[in-house]
C-alpha cells in the first residue's frame, strides 16, 4: 500500500536497468515512458559507462501507446536495436505504463528468439517492487533465460554475489575485494558485474563449486534458485566483512563450506591480520585521543551496510551501538532473521534495529536519543542536515551519497576497513571534541 | 480568445497544444518556411532512447520555490528525481546565503494501488507531510501509474483545499504525456498561476525574471539598478509571497523563450503584464537588443544606451581579440529550441560556422499563436542557415551527426550529452548555466572557455583512444533520420 516515502533511497524495479548496465556486453531495452531511464540513471554514481542510459533504447511509450498498446513499437525497437547497438545480450525491461495496460511483452520478446544476439525479458514495473528487488528478478531472468545447465562442475569455482550495483556506491570496489578474499585461501572467484568481468564469468556460473551470497537478504531468492536449477550448493554469508573481526570469521567460514584446511587458512589470516594490525597499532592513539572511542553510533542504511558497518564498529573498534535503522524496505519474512544478527557480536554486545523507509521518523527517533556524547552517525546524503543539528561526527555511506565521489573504493576486507576508519576519523579530525 | 484554459488544472502537451515538433531534419531555412506556410509536420520514430518526460521539469522547477512541498503520487522511481533535486535546492539557497525548506516525497505506490487505488491514503500522505513541514504551498502530482489507474488528484487536492490554509495545486504529470520535457515548464508555471498568483493590487518597480540557476543574479540587480528596477528571480529561491505579487510588475523576462513562454503570456493576457518578446541576452547583439526591449517595455531607454556604451568600451577590445583566433571554427550544438537559436547567433558573431543544430524540441510557434521564436527569426533575417535536426535527446543521432560532420567542437547544455562526443574524439564544451555567455564579460569568458577547450585536446584523446563506441559500424553509414517515419521527413531515405 502507498506509503509516505521521505528522504527516499531506493529507487523502483525499473532501476535494476542499472544491474543489466553493469554486466559488460549486456544492453537492457526499456519499454517504458520516455523519461523513466534518465530518471533512473544515478548521474553522480560513474554512469556514463560504455552503455549507460543515454544509450538504452526505449519505447518512450505516448498516450497512443496507453490506449492502444505498444507492442508494435516494442518490435520495431527491438528489431532497430539490434542493428544499431554493438551489444551481445539484450534484455527488455517493463516500465508502470505498458503493464498496466496490459501489452504482452513476452509474446513479442519471443518472436527474437532466434536471432544471432539473445534477446530475453525481465518484467520490473516500477509498482511491482523496489530496485533490491527488481535485481534479483533481473538475475532470475538470466538463470532462467540465458544459462544453460553445465555437464561439470569446476574445482574450486565460486560464484560471488553481493548487494546491488549502484545502488551499492561502493560495489565494484566490494567485489574485487571478495574476490580477492576468496582467491586468498586458494579458491577461484566469479563474479559478472564491472569491468572485464561481463558475459562470460556469467556464463560459468553453473559450472562453479557453490554460490556465495554475501548480503543479509539480497540475492538469497537467486542462490535458491541455482541450487534448484543447476544444483549448485550456496554458502549464504549475511554480513558484509570489514575489518579484521569479520574478515577472518568470513575467511574461515567459506574455507569451511569450500573443504579448505584450517591450517591453510589460518596461516593467510594470520598474515592478513598481522598486516592489520600494523596499522592500527600506529594509529591508536589517535582513535583514543580524538575522544570517539566510547560514544555511540547509528547506521542509517539499506541492511547491508547497517549490519557490516555495526559488527566492525563494535567488533573491531570496541565501540557501542545505539539503535540502527535499516532503510531498504527489507521484506518482513527477512526481518527477523536480520535482527537475531546484530544480536551475535563480541562480550555479548546486541543493537536495536528499526526497519523504516519514512526518513522523518528516523531522524526522530535519533534526535531523541541520548549518545551520551556526540554521536557518531554513519548515514546518507539526507543525514547531512540532521549531523550538523546534533553536533555529530557525520559521514555520508550509503546511498544516496550525493555530495561524495566514489569511484572503485571499497569497505570490504582488512583494506576496507583500514578505508571505513580513514573516512570516519578524516570526518573527526575536522574539529577539536 | 483566450489561448490559455485556465478553467482547468491540466495542461496538454505541447505536441497537441501548439504543435512542437520532436523528430525533424532539414536545414533551417527549410524548418523556417514550412512554419511559415503551415506545412510543418512531425515525424515519429521507429527506434528511440531514453529521454525525458514532463514531471522532471515541472516538479524540479516548482521544488526551488522557497518552502515548498511536493508529493509525487507515483513508485519509487518516479519520486527518486527528489534526491537530486532536494541537493541542488539546498546548494543553490546556500549559495545565495539562505534557507530553502522544500520537501519532495514520494508516496511508493505499489501493486495493491494499482488495483484498488490509493487516493485515500494519498491524502492521508499530504495531511501528514503538511503537519510536518507547514509548508507555504503544495504540489500534489501523478505520475503514469497514478495516472493510467484514474487516480483523481483534482478531487484530492479539492478535499485537501477545505482542510489546509496553503495554496494547493494539483500537477498532471504523467510521463507519456509528452516528449518534451519543456511541457513540463507549462505544468509548473500553470501551477503557480491557477493557485499562488494573485490579481494586482498596485503597481510594482520589478521585473519578473524567469532563469534556472540565478548564477547572474548580483549582476543583473546591478545593470537594473541602473533603471530603477528590481529583478524578481523565479522559480529558483522564490518565495511564495513573491510569486503571489508577479501581477504587479512592470514586465516578464525570460532566459529562454521555451522555459519562459507559458507565464510570460499568460501574465500577459491576464494581468497586462508586458512579456518581453526578444531574443535573449546572450551575446553582444542578444544583450544589448534585450536590454534596449526592456527599456522600451518600461520606458527607460536612454539609462540603457548610457550604460551600453560605457560596457562595450570596456569588453569590445578583448573580444574582437579572441574572434581572430575563433575564426572559421566549425561547430555542432545540441540543445533546447531556445538555446539553439541563440547560442548559434552567438557563435556566427565570433566567426563561429554552426555545421549543425541539434534542438531537443521545436516550438514553431509559441503560448500567443503568434510568429516563430524571435531568435529563430533573427538568424532567418540574417541568412544565416545550417543543418538542423529536431533530435529529442536522441543519442545514437547526435554521434552520427557528429561523425558526418566532424566539427571543431561540440556545445550542448544538457546533462549526458558532452561526454559522448568526447568519448567519440571530439572537443566538447558542457555549457550547462543559462548565463554562460550573458552580456559582454559572459561572451568573453565563453570564447576564452571554447579556445581553451580546442586548444588542450588530451582529455578527450586520451579517453577516446581506449572507449570503443556503442553503435555498431551500420550505423555511423546511415542518415541520422534513418528511422524518421511520415512528417516532413524527406523522400529517398
Amino acid at each position: 500500500m502507498a506509503k509516505l516515502l521521505e528522504k527516499q533511497r531506493y529507487k523502483c524495479a525499473l532501476a535494476s536497468m542499472l544491474s543489466v548496465q553493469a554486466i559488460e556486453g549486456a544492453i537492457p531495452i526499456l519499454h517504458a515512458g520516455p523519461g523513466c531511464g534518465n530518471k533512473l540513471a544515478d548521474l553522480s554514481a560513474g554512469a556514463s559507462g560504455h552503455f549507460a542510459s543515454q544509450i538504452f533504447p526505449c519505447t518512450g511509450v505516448n498516450e497512443k501507446d496507453v490506449v492502444f498498446g505498444g507492442e508494435q513499437k516494442l518490435r520495431t525497437t527491438i528489431e532497430n536495436a539490434l542493428k544499431i547497438i554493438d551489444a551481445d545480450l539484450f534484455m527488455v525491461l517493463t516500465g508502470c505504463s505498458q503493464e498496466i495496460v496490459g501489452d504482452d511483452v513476452e509474446e513479442v520478446v519471443s518472436e527474437f528468439e532466434d536471432r544471432e544476439k539473445p534477446v530475453i525479458f525481465c518484467s520490473t514495473a516500477g509498482f511491482k517492487g523496489n530496485n533490491y528487488k527488481g535485481h534479483e528478478w533481473v538475475i532470475n531472468s538470466l538463470i532462467d533465460n540465458y544459462l544453460e545447465p553445465s555437464d561439470t562442475k569446476e574445482e574450486g569455482l565460486v560464484n560471488i554475489w553481493a548487494d546491488v550495483p549502484f545502488q551499492d556506491l561502493y560495489w565494484h570496489g566490494n567485489l574485487r575485494a571478495l574476490e580477492e578474499l576468496v582467491r586468498s585461501i586458494g579458491l577461484k572467484p566469479n563474479t559478472i558485474f564491472g569491468h572485464a568481468r561481463g558475459l562470460e564469468n556469467l556464463k560459468k556460473v553453473p559450472s562453479a563449486q557453490f554460490n556465495l551470497l554475501v548480503s543479509p537478504w539480497v540475492g538469497l531468492d537467486n542462490v535458491k534458485k541455482l541450487e534448484s536449477k543447476f544444483g549448485t550448493p550456496y554458502l549464504h554469508y549475511p554480513t558484509i566483512p570489514i575489518g579484521a573481526f569479520e574478515t577472518s570469521k568470513f575467511l574461515r567460514t567459506v574455507a569451511e563450506f569450500a573443504g579448505i584446511s584450517e591450517d591453510a587458512v589460518n596461516k593467510v589470516i594470520d598474515e592478513r591480520e598481522s598486516y592489520y594490525y600494523y596499522f592500527i597499532e600506529r594509529f591508536a592513539d589517535t582513535f583514543m585521543e580524538t575522544r570517539v572511542m566510547s560514544r555511540r553510533f547509528s547506521v542509517v542504511s539499506d541492511a547491508q551496510y547497517a549490519l557490516g558497518i555495526t559488527k566492525f564498529l563494535v567488533d573491531d573498534l570496541g565501540l557501542f551501538p545505539a539503535k540502527q535503522y535499516i532503510t531498504d524496505d527489507t521484506p518482513e519474512k527477512f526481518q527477523d532473521d536480520i535482527r537475531k544478527y546484530f544480536k551475535d557480536m563480541n562480550y555479548g554486545v546486541e543493537s536495536e534495529v528499526a526497519f523504516e523507509t519514512d526518513g522523518y521518523k528516523i531522524h526522530k527517533d535519533i534526535r531523541e536519543t541520548d549518545y551520551h556524547g556526540y554521536p557518531l552517525i554513519l548515514g546518507s546524503y539526507w543525514e547531512k542536515e540532521l549531523g550538523e543539528e546534533l553536533n555529530a561526527h557525520f559521514l555520508s555511506v550509503s546511498n544516496p551519497a550525493n555530495e561524495r565521489m566514489i569511484i572503485n573504493s571499497s569497505y570490504v576486507g582488512y583494506d576496507g576497513g583500514l578505508k571505513l576508519i580513514e573516512d570516519i576519523y578524516s570526518v573527526v579530525k575536522t574539529r577539536f571534541n | 480568445m483566450s489561448n490559455f484554459n485556465f478553467g482547468m488544472t491540466d495542461v496538454a502537451s505541447r505536441e497537441t497544444r501548439i504543435g512542437s515538433l520532436t523528430a525533424y531534419k532539414g536545414s533551417l531555412s527549410e524548418l523556417a518556411s514550412l512554419t511559415d506556410s503551415g506545412e510543418v509536420s512531425n515525424c515519429d520514430r521507429c527506434f528511440s532512447q531514453s529521454g525525458g518526460c514532463p514531471s522532471m521539469c515541472a516538479l524540479g522547477q516548482i521544488a526551488r520555490i522557497r518552502d515548498v512541498l511536493v508529493v509525487h503520487h507515483g513508485p519509487a522511481g518516479c519520486s527518486i528525481q527528489g534526491v537530486a533535486t532536494n541537493t541542488i535546492v539546498k546548494q543553490l539557497a546556500k549559495k545565495r546565503g539562505i534557507k530553502n525548506n522544500t520537501v519532495y516525497i514520494g508516496t511508493d505506490m505499489n501493486e495493491e494501488d494499482t488495483i484498488f487505488g490509493a487516493e485515500g491514503k494519498l491524502k492521508d500522505i499530504v495531511r501528514t507531510a503538511y503537519e510536518r513541514y507547514r509548508p507555504k504551498a503544495i504540489f500534489v502530482s501523478s505520475s503514469c501509474a497514478s495516472g493510467i489507474i484514474g487516480e483523481d488528484i483534482d478531487s484530492v487536492v479539492e478535499d485537501l483545499r477545505e482542510e489546509i490554509d496553503v495554496p494547493i495545486a494539483p500537477v498532471h504529470c504523467e510521463g507519456f504525456k509528452s516528449h518534451i520535457q519543456a511541457t513540463g515548464f507549462d505544468l509548473s508555471d500553470h501551477a503557480v498561476l491557477t493557485t499562488i498568483v494573485k490579481p494586482p493590487e498596485g503597481k510594482r518597480n520589478v521585473i519578473n525574471f524567469k532563469n534556472f540557476f540565478e548564477s547572474a543574479r548580483l549582476e543583473i540587480i546591478d545593470i537594473f539598478k541602473n533603471f530603477d528596477v528590481e529583478p524578481l528571480f523565479f522559480y529558483t529561491n522564490a518565495t511564495v509571497e513573491e510569486l503571489s505579487h508577479m501581477s504587479e510588475s512592470l514586465a516578464t523576462v525570460s532566459v529562454c523563450g521555451s522555459l519562459g513562454n507559458y507565464i510570460g503570456n499568460a501574465l500577459e493576457e491576464l494581468y497586462g503584464v508586458p512579456y518581453v518578446r526578444s531574443i535573449n541576452m546572450l551575446g553582444i547583439e542578444g544583450f544589448e537588443t534585450w536590454l534596449r526591449t526592456i527599456g522600451r517595455t518600461i520606458g527607460r531607454e536612454e539609462k540603457i544606451e548610457a550604460y551600453l556604451k560605457a560596457e562595450r568600451e570596456k569588453y569590445m577590445p578583448k573580444i574582437e581579440e579572441l574572434k581572430k583566433e575563433l575564426k572559421g571554427l566549425r561547430a555542432v550544438i545540441g540543445m533546447g529550441p531556445g538555446y539553439t537559436f541563440e547560442v548559434a547567433r552567438v557563435l556566427n558573431e565570433l566567426g563561429m560556422e554552426v555545421v549543425w543544430g541539434a534542438a531537443w524540441h521545436y516550438d514553431k510557434q509559441f503560448e500567443d499563436r503568434a510568429a516563430k521564436p524571435e531568435p529563430m527569426q533573427n538568424l532567418i533575417d540574417k541568412g544565416i542557415d545550417f543543418e538542423m535536426s529536431v533530435s529529442d535527446q536522441q543519442n545514437y543521432e547526435l554521434l552520427n551527426i557528429l561523425e558526418a560532420t566532424k566539427p571543431d567542437i561540440y556545445i550542448s547544455r544538457h546533462n549526458g550529452t558532452t561526454v559522448w562526443a568526447v568519448k567519440q574524439g571530439y572537443a566538447a564544451l558542457f555549457a550547462g548555466d543559462e548565463f554562460m555567455i550573458f552580456g559582454y564579460k559572459g561572451t568573453l569568458n565563453f570564447a576564452q572557455a571554447v579556445l581553451d577547450t580546442i586548444k588542450n585536446r588530451s582529455f578527450e584523446k586520451n579517453l577516446a583512444k581506449r572507449t570503443k563506441v556503442p553503435y555498431t559500424d551500420w550505423w555511423y553509414k546511415q542518415n541520422m533520420d534513418k528511422f524518421f517515419v511520415g512528417g516532413n521527413k524527406k523522400e529517398g531515405r
